[in-house]
């Protein structure tokens, strides 16, 4: 076959033909993958739900309610109940304070408010440094801790948290996020 | 105050040549003398503040409203790739001056992935318009200021006496690892 | 056959073309993403070259570029879309560098080079064999950058780092930094170069 002219209404009649076909197959393909990466991201939500609350026979994914904090934003949170009577609460939580962009976790309290275990979403940390935050060592520090009697800061602000060594932003922006759901607990709980 | 931000972060903490990687490609290629390298930072951050703004435009009002976010990637580098033409035709036409100085560099910046990179980072970030435009022009001025500093750094270098297997471009990247390691000193500035 | 493995060494993207050093330097913070982002752009490499050779009959010349793009870019969103459904967290690893396969310059000037001249079957087998490379290329940065940084490969330990009190491995964490990519890619072009020249 002859290739074919440059002539105007060749070009033309190519280049959409051309972006025709490749939005139309793009559709597709969307429609096809929509299910499955919603089901992927419900899949790893419901994973870290599990990870920082007790055993609970509910959907909290259904349960799910919002609260509106002062400065605009809306934090979820996912009651984990267990016959019918509340064992704990995980809240979907963030900050916007870290090294390098948003940092997203879920961080599990009791009925009374006292943190049970906090799990990371999603972060841009540095690697090796900040990224420590997902750690035992780091995290666990948090557990079994009130943060009405426990101060949520690191100690060099006059905290009660150790910080990751050479990861003190990081650090400070961890506190914050969990900070930002402990209140947006006790909000949702006067609601 | 979040400006200010954004301009420090986005010129030296996460400057982005040197931490995200991003236009590496002219880097290598285009750092060879001071010059050219002014003419390619000139270049990109015209195309670069140009580039985002249209697409920043073009996320909102066309591919959020019909839900078609699907189509980014494919509507970015088409808008990119005519811009770059668009650019190349009128300056020619306006400014001969101006496209002497710049005009070669141009075709090349279709394929910088730091400009396609800069307008899809500046639509995750969920930045404003202004924000957006900030973010780009201080991107932009932190590329070029990366080229111009490496530029300098591989003229002397080119008079040392470098061992044979290094010659090119192993040591202009060992170089360019170690004025990242510089770079990473501004960490804790913001 | 010659065909196959010229992407490994003779023309490898990477050490010798010097081609697509974006992802390359900065995903292969480790070894897995390495591997994942070098095989993502071998499915966009080889699915662009067989759609370009197929239909280069068809396009008149002067909107060629134009038209490899989209073809590109199609295959690039179509790979997005598949790692996020299916593999969700190496979609987030490697972040903005899918989208950024469509202007890794490999894949276009295979298109403009390679496919744009020959039938499909030499082009599949051409995308084949610089793709592998690529992902080699990657997977061999990320394999050296893991080891080094964070004393593991395909996160399995290698005890080569001396522990401290904790038991934690004392590793070089700058080579999982920015810096680390560029010198360890500038020491192993070095290293084939010199290879190459024997």
């Amino acid at each position: 076959m002859a290739k074919k002219e440059s002539t105007f209404p060749n070009m033309l009649i190519t280049l959409l033909v051309i972006t025709f076909a490749s939005a139309t197959s793009l559709g597709y393909v969307y429609e096809l993958t929509k299910e499955p990466i919603a089901q992927a991201k419900l899949n790893k939500k419901i994973e870290a739900i599990k990870q920082v609350v007790p055993t609970f026979d509910n959907n909290p994914n259904d349960e799910m309610y919002e609260v509106a904090m002062d400065n605009g934003f809306i934090l979820e949170l996912y009651p984990a109940k267990m016959q019918d009577s509340l064992v704990g609460t995980a809240v979907k939580t963030f900050t916007k304070n870290g090294f390098s962009g948003e940092i997203w976790l879920m961080v599990g309290f009791t009925p009374d408010g006292s943190i049970i275990d906090v799990s990371v979403l999603e972060h841009k940390e540095t690697p090796g440094l900040g990224t420590k935050m997902a750690e035992p060592t780091f995290k666990d520090q948090f557990k079994i801790k009130n943060p009405t009697s426990y101060k949520l800061s690191v100690k060099k602000d006059g905290g009660d948290v150790d910080a990751i060594t050479a990861a003190t932003i990081s650090s400070r922006a961890f506190c914050d996020a969990v900070d930002r759901a402990h209140k947006a607990l006790l909000k949702g709980d006067n609601q | 105050m979040i400006y200010v931000t954004i301009i420090l972060s986005a010129i030296f903490v996460n400057n982005i040549l040197l931490s995200q990687f991003l236009g590496i490609c002219p880097f290598m290629g285009v750092s060879k003398k001071i010059d050219t390298a002014i003419g390619m930072g000139g270049a990109v951050t015209f195309v670069m503040v140009l580039a985002t703004i249209v697409t920043f435009l073009i996320q909102k009002y066309a591919l959020e409203p019909f839900g078609i976010g699907y189509l980014q990637t494919i509507t970015f580098i088409l808008v990119i790739a005519s811009l770059v033409q668009l650019v190349e035709i009128i300056l020619k036409k306006v400014s001969p001056a101006l496209y002497q100085a710049l005009g070669v560099f141009l075709p090349l910046i279709t394929t910088n992935c730091a400009i396609l990179g800069v307008a899809i980072l500046t639509i995750q970030k969920d930045f404003n318009l202004l924000e957006s435009v900030v973010f780009a022009v201080s991107s932009a001025i932190g590329f070029a200021l990366a080229l111009v500093l490496f530029a300098g750094i591989r003229e002397h270098l080119d008079l040392m006496n470098v061992p044979k297997g290094m010659k090119g471009t192993p040591i202009a990247l060992v170089t360019a690892g170690i004025l990242a390691l510089a770079f990473m000193g501004f960490a804790g500035v913001v | 056959m010659q065909n196959l493995t010229k992407g490994f060494f003779k023309e490898n993207a990477v050490f010798v073309l010097l081609l697509g050093l974006c992802p390359t330097l900065a995903v292969t913070s480790s070894a897995v993403n390495g591997l994942g982002m070098g095989l993502a752009t071998t499915f966009v490499l080889i699915m662009s070259n067989m759609a370009i050779s197929l239909i280069k009959d068809l396009i008149p010349d002067k909107v060629r570029i134009p038209s490899f793009i989209v073809v590109i870019a199609s295959f690039v969103t179509i790979v997005d879309l598949s790692m996020s459904a299916y593999s969700p967290d190496l979609h987030a690893a490697l972040g903005i560098f899918i989208p950024l396969i469509v202007v890794n310059c490999i894949v276009l000037g295979r298109a403009e080079a390679y496919a744009s001249k020959n039938n499909v079957f030499n082009s599949l087998i051409d995308g084949l064999s610089i793709g592998l490379g690529f992902a080699f290329a990657l997977t061999l940065l990320g394999s050296i950058r893991e080891l080094l940084g964070a004393g593991a490969i395909f996160g399995i330990n290698i005890p080569i780092f001396p522990v401290d009190q904790s038991n934690a491995p004392i590793t070089m964490l700058m080579f999982i930094l920015a810096p680390g990519g560029f010198i360890v890619l500038g020491y192993l072009i070095a290293l084939i170069n010199k290879i190459r020249n024997v």
